[in-house]
């Protein structure tokens, strides 16, 4: 009788708990993204999980990055800002037997070319070793074949190390990664280098250069649709109709002469500027389908546009990004004026209201030193969120799921 | 070390995602069953990117398509009727033919609807502005700026009570009307006390009834003098005359003063709404020589200093604050550079020169002014005790000058510009 009353008393708590918390006001002009979502963006993994670094030689991180300090500052910097986030954030833990997950530090995408452009090329073959290396010296890769593990892999189509997509789906995800989470940039729906249970994360955008060009909120915007970049890749693809899936070359071909599309190929010093004089952003794929277009828009309070079939956006599960963007079917490109236009004024502000949130703008962001709130605190509750781990990852001694020999030739050479 | 093929070579250098007629081969080169026809075809492409890499087109790829015009299969993204073709043409023969046996990435992976591989660029028949988008677009561009001003709009808007001191002139017209219409927009309740010298006239009369706003016109029976120190006089004794009426009628607001040829900004009827008691606001001086002989440039004026000015510099007349954004002096025009050039006599042709401080920098509550207000600051003389001649700039209503409000972020934000131009002496004032 006391034991359910007790019960009673403790749901009767949670219940208004909860309403509590969902009652929560709005401040003006800002809008909290309210519900389960929305909070979930403040929510602190501290606590919630532990994390156990590998110990590497530093052939597969720090000696990569001395050979190309390039690499701290392109699209791809998130693997490097995780690692030294990492390693002073208090869910490290220095004793792996209570960790919960194990992050191994190896920078792929650091190998770049004289332009700046990471070559994918030895990557499998340095992933297979950081692989054998720690299955070798800790128990912890053969316990579960990498279940409890996750690996950063940032570049174009994630862990299927191919810059070209055809190449890329030829591949599929590295073998020894299928077990794994994998935190990557690219996301697509229905897609072979999109693994279940992955966490997507925004490129990496510098945030000191962001906030150096901040100006005034008074500063009306004039700008309708605002674009810089490329239409037809000139180099690989003159004619269209590859690069971005003919949806660039069809922006530039309905619209080159709208006013209302301030768009063109040019690289303006004021770009950062410009964009925060602008409504609306176009996010349209290129050779992947994510771009760091998507981190400035939300960051200036532009609303993206975003046309890209099936994408994946970042941290989907926290933030709703139908709710803050807008998405265009690339086969509606050549309407996009006219679905711009039909946007009620009010659905303009409120997208607007919710960009302006400051938690938004900093979960789009890898600051150094880390903040509260900030992309790798998502990445942590993705991880959070994903615990406790099944029973059914445990393997039993001695027992194999993947296959080590899978795979091209020539990524079984030693690196 | 990694042997570098000559393909992977030439994607060196570029973005990825080349589509050169070498992919082609490599798949077919790849597939196990080498069939005469697979081997004919690849002699024919072989041959026809030979051509190609003469002629500088994709040769072959029209080739096949007019080859396999009939036969177009429908997993590609076709091209409709009603869209314009450009010179890609080519899609569903291309996909068809580039990828024989590349497994994945058609509509054959299960449920996407994305297909890798080239595609059409979609054009719709008349790929221009539609002038009702335009119209619908402007309206929520300004749907979109009214909410970004309203998120800066004042709390509890006063009276702005401009004070003009005004006379019968050539261009009198000209900058009234330019008053006027600083006047008309702006946003919040506007008193104007118009003070004639000479008495009120029926021209000046007529052209501050097209404001629209409540104007009060007094006249002053001194005519103006024509010597610039007269005539700084003479606006002094004007403008106190018009507080008085301030007091008199107990108007409640902010005053301010607007000088009929000065030119105001709107961000400076915003920013004195957040004077307390008394404020003052930093004024760009546009002293310019009556000659032909102008100034060539004029530097960027926002932080100017007067210690710092440069030939070419606008000087800017205001406070100055220290470090810590209180107000710790004043930056006064400085007569020196123009020293024995300039006007004497209002029609002179030579420089014009603001007094050290002007009135117009100035602005003040108008309960400062009152009578009988209890919370009136202690640091205030009362209207009555001034005496007229001896007043040069509105400090002199204070007791203690350190109690000013700088405004417009402690004096860096230019809100007005300081003019002075009048008709040359020789010009026919229109009679009548």
């Amino acid at each position: 009788m006391e034991i359910r009353n007790c019960v009673f008393a403790l749901i009767l708590c949670h219940a208004a708990f909860v309403s509590c918390a969902v009652g929560l006001g709005r401040n003006p002009p800002t809008e909290r993204i309210s519900g389960s979502a929305g909070d979930v963006l403040e929510d602190d993994p501290v606590g919630r999980l532990k994390v156990f670094v590998y110990e590497l030689p530093s052939k597969y991180n720090k000696k990569i990055l001395q050979k190309d300090q390039r690499c701290l500052n392109h699209m791809f910097a998130a693997e490097i800002y995780m690692h030294r986030f990492l390693l002073s954030s208090p869910v490290r833990t220095l004793n792996p037997a209570e960790a919960d997950w194990f992050y191994t530090p190896v920078y792929t995408t650091c190998d770049l070319t004289p332009n700046g452009l990471p070559l994918p090329f030895k990557s499998p073959r340095m992933m297979r070793s950081a692989i054998q290396l720690i299955s070798s010296n800790w128990p912890y890769w053969n316990r579960t074949e990498g279940a409890d593990h996750f690996f950063v892999v940032p570049h174009d189509f994630g862990a299927c190390f191919h810059y070209q997509e055809e190449k890329a789906i030829e591949r599929g995800i590295l073998t020894m990664l299928r077990r794994a989470t994998l935190v990557q940039t690219f996301g697509q729906r229905n897609h072979v280098c999109l693994k279940e249970g992955s966490i997507t994360v925004p490129p990496y955008a510098p945030p000191q250069k962001m906030q150096s060009h901040l100006i005034p909120e008074k500063t009306p915007r004039a700008i309708f649709v605002y674009f810089r970049g490329l239409f037809y890749d000139v180099g690989n693809d003159p004619e269209g109709g590859y690069y971005a899936r003919g949806a660039r070359a069809a922006v530039w071909e309905n619209f080159k002469d709208n006013p209302l599309f301030d768009i063109s190929t040019e690289h303006p010093t004021t770009y950062y500027e410009d964009m925060q004089r602008a409504v609306f952003c176009l996010c349209p794929l290129g050779w992947a389908p994510w771009s760091p277009r998507l981190v400035e828009a939300v960051v200036f309070g532009c609303i993206p546009v975003i046309i890209a079939d099936d994408i994946v956006l970042p941290f989907a599960d926290a933030i709703p990004w139908e709710e803050i963007g807008v998405f265009v079917d690339e086969k509606d490109v050549p309407n996009l004026d006219t679905i711009l236009t039909s946007i009620p004024p009010e659905t303009i502000l409120r997208k607007q209201r919710l960009l302006a949130n400051p938690s938004m703008k900093q979960a789009m962001l890898f600051p150094q030193p880390a903040q509260p709130g900030d992309a790798f605190h998502q990445v942590l509750n993705g991880l959070a969120r994903k615990l406790p781990h099944d029973k059914s990852i445990y393997l039993a001694p001695g027992q194999k799921v993947l296959n080590w020999t899978a795979g091209p030739v020539g990524d079984l050479k030693p690196w | 070390m990694m042997k570098l093929s000559a393909l992977q070579q030439s994607y060196l250098n570029r973005r990825p995602g080349s589509f050169r007629g070498a992919a082609p081969l490599d798949s077919s080169a790849d597939g196990a069953n080498k069939s005469p026809a697979a081997v004919f075809w690849l002699v024919l492409h072989g041959l026809c990117c030979l051509i190609s890499l003469v002629l500088g087109f994709r040769f072959s790829r029209l080739v096949f398509f007019f080859i396999f015009s009939t036969s177009i299969t429908t997993n590609t993204n076709h091209f409709m009727a009603p869209f314009r073709q450009l010179t890609t043409t080519t899609t569903a023969a291309d996909v068809a033919s580039d990828l024989p046996s590349n497994p994945v990435g058609d509509a054959a992976l299960n449920g996407t609807r994305v297909v890798v591989g080239r595609h059409g660029i979609r054009i719709r028949p008349w790929p221009h502005p539609d002038p009702i988008e335009v119209m619908k677009a402007h309206q929520i561009i300004e749907r979109v700026q009214r909410e970004q001003r309203n998120q800066f709009v004042v709390k509890n808007p006063r009276t702005v009570i401009a004070v003009t001191p005004t006379y019968v002139r050539t261009f009198q017209t000209l900058h009234l009307t330019g008053v006027v219409h600083s006047l008309m927009l702006v946003p919040y309740d506007v008193v104007w006390i118009v003070v004639e010298a000479g008495g009120v006239t029926n021209e000046t009369a007529a052209i501050i009834s097209k404001s629209g706003v409540k104007t009060i016109h007094i006249g002053v029976d001194e005519k103006m003098p024509n010597t610039w120190e007269g005539r700084h006089k003479l606006e002094a004794k004007m403008r106190l005359r018009a507080l008085r009426v301030v007091r008199e009628k107990r108007l409640d607001g902010i005053v301010m003063f607007a000088d009929d040829s000065n030119v105001h900004s709107m961000e400076l009827f915003d920013e004195i709404q957040s004077t307390k008691w008394f404020g003052a606001v930093s004024i760009g001086i546009l002293a310019h020589s009556g000659g032909a002989e102008e100034l060539s440039s004029f530097a960027a004026v926002e932080k100017e200093v007067e210690e710092k000015e440069k030939k070419q510099a606008i000087p800017v007349q205001g406070p100055a604050c220290n470090a810590s954004s209180k107000l710790a002096g004043w930056h006064t025009f400085d007569p020196q550079p123009y020293e024995g050039n300039s006007a004497i006599f209002i029609d002179d042709r030579a420089t014009v020169l603001p007094m050290k401080l002007e009135w117009a920098g100035f602005v003040l509550n108008s309960r400062l002014l009152w009578k009988d207000v209890e919370d009136k600051p202690h640091w205030s003389r009362d209207l009555d005790s001034v005496v007229d001649d001896d007043i040069e700039s509105p400090l002199s209503l204070l007791k203690d000058p350190s109690m000013v409000e700088p405004l417009g972020s402690c004096g860096k934000q230019v809100l007005l510009w300081w003019l002075r131009v009048e008709a040359r002496a020789d010009s026919k004032f229109p009679a009548g």
